[in-house]
């Protein structure tokens, strides 16, 4: 008879705050439900737009709470960090060949920065226009 | 504490006799070039011969002695006393693994998942031997080298998030692996390995944690291959919408 008796490792609940890379996923993950939030709020802004300029005031005035500025600020500080950090990893996902040598990590790296800076001009243009 | 030893606690499981794990401790004599294998050998041939692991080569070719090493997946020859001391080094078998006795683990879901993925050529034609080998230039090669390195000792599996809560998951090796099959130049079986990857068990079990790719020995990236393999399926799903076959 067979004294095998394998033992199955429990998975902690916790076991992404045992180690600073699982964490450090997590809050980039996590950084989805912050930014969820303000895309909604950006959407329900869109919709009173649609209800006229009293209902568009009224939720510009309650943008200007407390609350919402410290729900923005969160928001703008995951998306930074989401932002760096999903850039970082962008390399992983592309295999770009230029003359039989595989273009380096931080050339792709600064590409992203690059279209980056260039999207957030070209928006501001288009806002403040 | 005598100043030239160094602590080993070792996470102990004797299946004939134990319920679950325990922590053992062990004094180990320091040498800065001890590596934790050769302290899990001084524990063996001296202190306690009862410890199991798995060893081989001693050079980080063979794959056998992966370990948690303070909760990091190592592998024990490749890892030194001298990052560690005077502070102790706490052993554990492979995460994500069942322990089959104290550092030893069962990797039989980790080769089934080896050889589900195809990881032979598979030529277009057969051809005959005296028409010679399949042949290939230095570029077609440079890009599946990398992934051809592995040396499946798991420590990827033991990394990965994924695989922990869904033993479903084909895993990091095994798509690195797949991956290494279908960028060659030699092989024809692509849309036979697609239907693995691109299965939710496939790139798609991945949420691209890439801790596999920190943890890999040798340089690997299997998360590097998940992702261009997920550009791959994504490509073949647009693909398959206008022409399906």
């Amino acid at each position: 008879m067979t004294k095998r008796k394998p033992y199955e490792q429990p998975l902690p609940m916790d076991w992404w705050l045992k180690n600073a890379f699982y964490t450090k996923y997590m809050i980039r993950e996590g950084s989805s439900i912050l930014i969820t939030l303000y895309s909604l709020t950006l959407a329900w802004g869109v919709f009173r737009l649609s209800q006229g300029e009293a209902a568009f005031d009224a939720w510009m005035a309650a943008l200007q709470n407390p609350f919402s500025i410290i729900l923005h600020l969160i928001a703008l500080a995951l998306a930074l960090y989401h932002t760096i950090t999903w850039f970082s990893l962008a390399p992983k996902a592309m295999a770009l060949w230029i003359k039989g040598k595989r273009l380096q990590d931080k050339v792709i790296i600064a590409g992203h920065y690059c279209v980056f800076v260039a999207v957030t001009i070209f928006c501001l243009i288009i806002i403040t226009l | 504490m005598n100043a030239s030893t160094i602590t080993i606690d070792i996470l102990r499981y004797r299946p004939e006799m134990d319920e679950k794990p325990f922590t053992q401790s062990y004094q180990v004599p320091y040498t800065a070039d001890l590596s934790i294998l050769e302290s899990l050998q001084y524990i063996k041939d001296h202190l306690d011969s009862t410890v199991s692991f798995r060893w081989s080569c001693r050079m980080a070719i063979c794959g056998s002695c992966g370990m948690m090493v303070n909760g990091v997946p190592k592998l024990g020859c490749k890892a030194f006393l001298r990052d560690y001391y005077p502070k102790k080094v706490t052993l554990a078998p492979l995460a994500n693994f069942p322990i089959e006795r104290d550092l030893v683990v069962v990797m039989d879901d980790f080769i089934d998942k080896l050889e589900s993925v195809k990881p032979y050529l598979i030529p277009e034609k057969e051809k005959d031997l005296s028409e010679g080998a399949y042949q290939q230039t230095p570029l077609q090669m440079e890009k599946f080298k990398q992934f051809s390195m592995c040396i499946n000792c798991g420590l990827c599996y033991a990394a990965c998030p994924q695989y922990a809560l869904d033993k479903k998951f084909t895993g990091p090796a095994a798509l690195a692996l797949l991956a290494r099959y279908n960028r060659d130049s030699r092989d024809n079986g692509e849309a036979e390995r697609m239907k693995i990857v691109n299965q939710e068990e496939g790139v798609w079990g991945c949420t691209f944690v890439g801790y596999c790719s920190v943890v890999c020995p040798k340089d690997v990236d299997p998360a590097a291959a998940i992702q261009l393999l997920k550009v791959e399926s994504s490509k073949d799903y647009l693909i398959g919408m206008f022409k399906p076959d």
